[in-house]
């Protein structure tokens, strides 16, 4: 506990040093990824000390809120979220130090790096804090930190525009989390978590209070369809950051919920319905928006919905099998849920991290005037296409171990339980074979269009490989999902901790299911492996059969035309054409179109956008019209000081009135 | 066992080029030619493994490492799908999501392997593998979410350990055989066979499988033509383990058995894409998304 204490401490230090640091932000970025370094060392430590001993480390000390007492604590639970919280900050943090240079004048840049240090520090007091006062804190520090981060290139006005959309979308959430904290706490007079007694309050109590746990939590994490800040704010805030928003914020709704869901007690089935229900939407219909994109971070950003959406049904079929006593179900679910937050925070973050160096290198995340970097950005092009593989779930890396385990979570439901519960593991089935598919279409597409072939334009053609401590950062990440996918037994052991305290499964049942699901783990490396040899020996039977031959270049086969240009190539739009029309997006696409006119056309121009189904047609006319009805207030506001006045005047003669009366 | 499961991969390995053979003889006799020979495939591979490889200047890595990281996704897969209703060589519980991702990562390098050429053909190649086989992958999971159901097991080799030739007349059969056909439909689809694509043409507006390996040559070409070979077999397989199901027959028999399944196949494959025409592009999400509906029916009849 005390060096968990120290980390925060550190954070929080490095911050407001970084924050004073002279010269031109060039040493704020360097004390700041110093102090985060340091604070993830000392974080760590106590977080598997936890894991593997599960010793559970708690602190209380009286303050002068309201409410209870500062209590945090460190459990499974609590653990294995810091963990990824740390790593990512870390990374993200080394590649920042060097990207971030550049970004502007001085004084945006130290602040940015202060706001950065206090994010990290807000999402480790949220997944410790065990007050609701406390967590409440720690939520607000951390959404308004993020938002000075969005915030970082305020000259531009999308990005004010992100800023104000992401600010306005967090504290929806966090009015539901503030209700839902008042109701936990009914009855008694604190909001220690250990204080809440939900059992007494009734079904219909616990059903609300996980509802607004869905609508506070759920808004942060991204479930469709209060997703719509995530495409909105991730492109806009820089790289390191958004790697650090979508890999690891996002998730402490997930942590949330969690937690939440431990204060619940027994579920009735119908929280697992609709957690199954909001996973599909949104793993469809994240991969299905982000394959119509082509600004690459804004596609990574559609895919976090997609990967949250997974998670979900994951927590999903977990719940179910709790409800219908089947403990190897919630171990799966729960366990595959757990496994995908820590395999989303490397390759996302790694994905966000390459999409930054891309932006950085080429001035431009338009997919379609990019293309041919993977020779010019080796290292970046390979660790994209490493993060690429890791997302679609494809073996050997690591999103294929926790994917894996949320569809055998169904597939042991859809085959050993009956009635609903065995149509909820088929739904689950079926959302992720759809999601599977789509997500290889997606990332095929981005990989494809944005680092092989030709470029598609002069900066494209310019674009070098990006600095030094950048590339180790993608480097750290890409090797970090080739380890995870080939550790992938030890995997359900080393979060069993958590996945306890998430199932509330008990220790034998555990033991039997983490036994289990690591022995085929143990089988799937055993395939990773041999698909690594093969993979070794083709190669080298390749190499010694070309060895004896002629080896030519020429351009590419283009059936006999001699004047191919490079924007001749497919573009990002064309390749997901098929898909997105057939699966009825074109409607929402929009497109601006000058034909050709003339025997000799001079100019022809084709845009295409889609735009947010569920913020253009729910949010903005529901906006729109709080916006026009309060409008009608406008003339009580009329600027002259008389009338201001009065105002003061009449509140107090009504006041005295009342008082006399 | 583990004998047995050997055989069956040194049998794949050997006899997967003759089914494009079969299917092209087949074809020859129904349009009154006499065709190839048998062997052709063979003689094919063998040819471009010696020959000279040309790369277009505007490859990578990528390309160069396509065709290997294909075949050898391909091979692994090969020791997870059971033969004759034997087991296979590697079997656990969730072998069957390492088959359908095996097969997943092999199109993975194919399609960035032809997207690395450039070229727009390869792009249309590409977005169109991926389209379909998005649409098809519901189809296959949804078919083995059944039959695990059925079998009460979650790996593939104890699904089709437990299909024996009572299974198809037992109450079971129906649900067996909407299963079959869903499958017939994925190794269609898979294997770019008409009606989803035609092997016989690379320079068409309607092609998918031959644009994607166009600018491919000599030992990459030899690699990605066995491949499509053993994808013929590994999907054909898992139809055919169902249709004649030879659990309890003794191992020589039931692999006799096995292997004149495949090659039966293979016939059926030729008439097939002897008497029907390649269906219009947009009509092939119609087949694929029958094809998932059938299994979905299965899963319904197992469910009630």
């Amino acid at each position: 506990m005390p060096l968990l204490l120290a980390s925060l401490g550190v954070l929080l230090l490095g911050g407001l040093v970084a924050l004073a640091w002279p010269g031109h932000g060039r040493g704020s970025g360097r004390v700041a990824a110093g102090s985060v370094f340091a604070a993830a060392v000392l974080g760590i430590i106590p977080a598997i000390r936890v894991l593997a001993g599960g010793n559970v480390m708690t602190l209380d000390l009286p303050w002068e809120m309201p409410l209870g007492s500062l209590s945090i604590g460190l459990d499974g639970l609590s653990a294995f979220f810091i963990i990824p919280i740390l790593l990512l900050g870390a990374i993200a943090a080394l590649y920042g130090a060097a990207g971030l240079r550049d970004g502007g004048p001085r004084r945006t840049v130290a602040t940015s790096w202060l706001m950065y240090n206090v994010l990290i520090a807000g999402m480790l007091l949220v997944v410790v804090a065990r007050n609701g006062m406390l967590l409440l804190l720690a939520w607000e520090l951390m959404s308004v930190a993020s938002f000075f981060l969005v915030m970082f290139e305020d000259g531009r006005p999308e990005v004010r525009r992100a800023g104000r959309t992401y600010l306005i979308a967090t504290h929806i959430g966090t009015a539901g989390l503030l209700v839902m904290f008042l109701l936990l706490g009914r009855g008694c007079d604190t909001l220690d978590f250990n204080a809440f007694r939900i059992g007494e309050g009734g079904p219909r109590l616990s059903g609300i209070i996980f509802l607004l746990a869905i609508v506070g939590f759920g808004t942060k994490a991204g479930f469709v369809p209060l997703h719509g800040w995530l495409p909105e704010a991730h492109p806009a805030a820089p790289s390191h950051v958004s790697a650090v928003m979508s890999g690891v914020m996002i998730k402490t709704g997930i942590y949330g919920l969690l937690r939440v869901l431990t204060f619940l007690g027994p579920p009735p089935p119908w929280f697992g319905w609709v957690l199954v229900g909001i996973g599909a939407v949104s793993g469809v219909y994240g991969v299905l928006f982000a394959l119509a994109q082509h600004d690459l971070k804004r596609l990574l950003a559609y895919h976090s919905v997609e990967n949250i959406g997974i998670i979900a049904l994951g927590i999903g079929v977990g719940l179910l099998g709790r409800s219908h006593h089947l403990p190897v179900v919630a171990v799966l679910g729960f366990g595959g849920a757990l496994l995908h937050v820590f395999n989303h925070a490397l390759f996302k973050g790694l994905l966000f991290l390459a999409a930054g160096a891309v932006a950085h290198a080429a001035h431009t995340r338009e997919i379609d005037s990019l293309g041919g970097l993977l020779r010019h950005m080796p290292v970046t092009g390979a660790s994209f296409l490493v993060g690429a593989v890791a997302i679609c779930g494809l073996p050997p890396l690591n999103g294929f171990v926790s994917e894996a385990m949320v569809y055998l979570a169904a597939f042991c439901a859809a085959t050993s339980a009956t009635g609903s519960f065995a149509v909820s593991g088929v739904v689950v089935i079926t959302a992720l074979a759809l999601i599977g598919g789509l997500a290889a279409a997606c990332f095929t597409k981005a990989f494809g269009i944005v680092f092989l072939g030709e470029p598609r334009s002069a900066a494209a053609a310019d674009a070098g490989e990006v600095a030094p401590a950048m590339r180790v950062a993608m480097v750290i990440l890409a090797a970090g999902c080739g380890v995870v996918g080939l550790c992938a037994p030890l995997l359900p052991g080393a979060a069993a901790e958590a996945i306890r305290v998430a199932s509330g499964a008990s220790p034998a049942e555990m033991q039997t299911s983490v036994t289990w699901v690591a022995g085929s783990l143990r089988l799937v490396v055993l395939g990773a492996g041999a698909l690594l040899v093969t993979f070794l020996g083709m190669a080298l039977a390749r190499r010694r059969l070309l060895a004896r031959r002629r080896v030519v270049s020429a351009p590419t086969w283009d059936c006999g035309y001699a004047a191919p240009t490079t924007r001749m190539q497919y573009t990002a739009s064309s390749y997901a054409h098929p898909l997105t029309s057939l699966l009825g997006l074109s409607g929402w696409t929009r497109r601006e179109i000058t034909t050709p006119v003339g025997l000799f056309p001079k100019e022809a121009h084709l845009r295409t956008t889609t735009p947010d189904p569920v913020q253009d047609g729910i949010y903005a006319p529901v906006f729109a019209a709080i916006g026009r009805f309060l409008l009608r207030f406008r003339p009580l506001q009329g600027g002259m000081i008389q009338l201001y006045v009065l105002y003061i005047a009449l509140t107090l003669l009504i006041l005295l009135a009342w008082k006399l009366g | 066992m583990i004998v047995v499961a050997v055989v069956h991969v040194l049998l794949a390995l050997l006899l997967a080029p003759l089914l494009p053979g079969v299917i092209n003889r087949t074809k020859a006799a129904l349009a009154g030619r006499r065709g190839q020979p048998l062997l052709q495939a063979y003689f094919d591979l063998g040819k471009l493994l010696r020959k000279d490889v040309v790369y277009s200047t505007t490859t990578t890595w990528v390309f160069r490492a396509g065709p290997s990281a294909a075949l050898a996704a391909l091979l692994v897969a090969l020791a997870i799908v059971p033969f004759a209703n034997a087991r296979a060589l590697l079997a656990f519980p969730g072998d069957l999501l390492l088959f359908a991702y095996l097969l997943g990562l092999a199109r993975f390098s194919l399609v960035t392997a032809a997207l690395d050429t450039g070229s727009s053909f390869e792009g249309m190649g590409a977005s169109r593998e991926v389209t379909f086989s998005a649409l098809a992958e519901p189809a296959l999971l949804l078919g083995l979410v059944a039959m695990a159901r059925e079998a009460g097991s979650v790996s593939l080799s104890d699904v089709y350990t437990r299909l024996a030739p009572v299974s198809l007349v037992e109450g079971g059969g129906p649900v067996l055989l909407l299963v079959a056909a869903a499958f017939g439909v994925v190794y269609l689809a898979e294997n770019a066979r008409i009606p989803f694509d035609d092997p016989n043409t690379h320079l068409e507006l309607t092609m998918i499988h031959e644009v994607l390996i166009l600018d491919h040559s000599g030992p990459d070409l030899a690699f990605l033509q066995y491949g499509a070979a053993l994808k013929l077999w590994l999907l054909g397989s898992l139809a055919v383990g169902i249709l004649i199901p030879l659990h309890g027959a003794p191992p020589v028999p039931a692999m006799l058995g096995g292997l004149a399944g495949m090659f039966l196949l293979a016939v059926v494959t030729g008439v097939i894409e002897s008497t029907m025409a390649r269906l219009r592009l947009v009509r092939v999400p119609q087949l694929l998304v029958g094809a998932t509906l059938l299994s979905l029916l299965a899963l319904l009849m197992v469910l009630a």
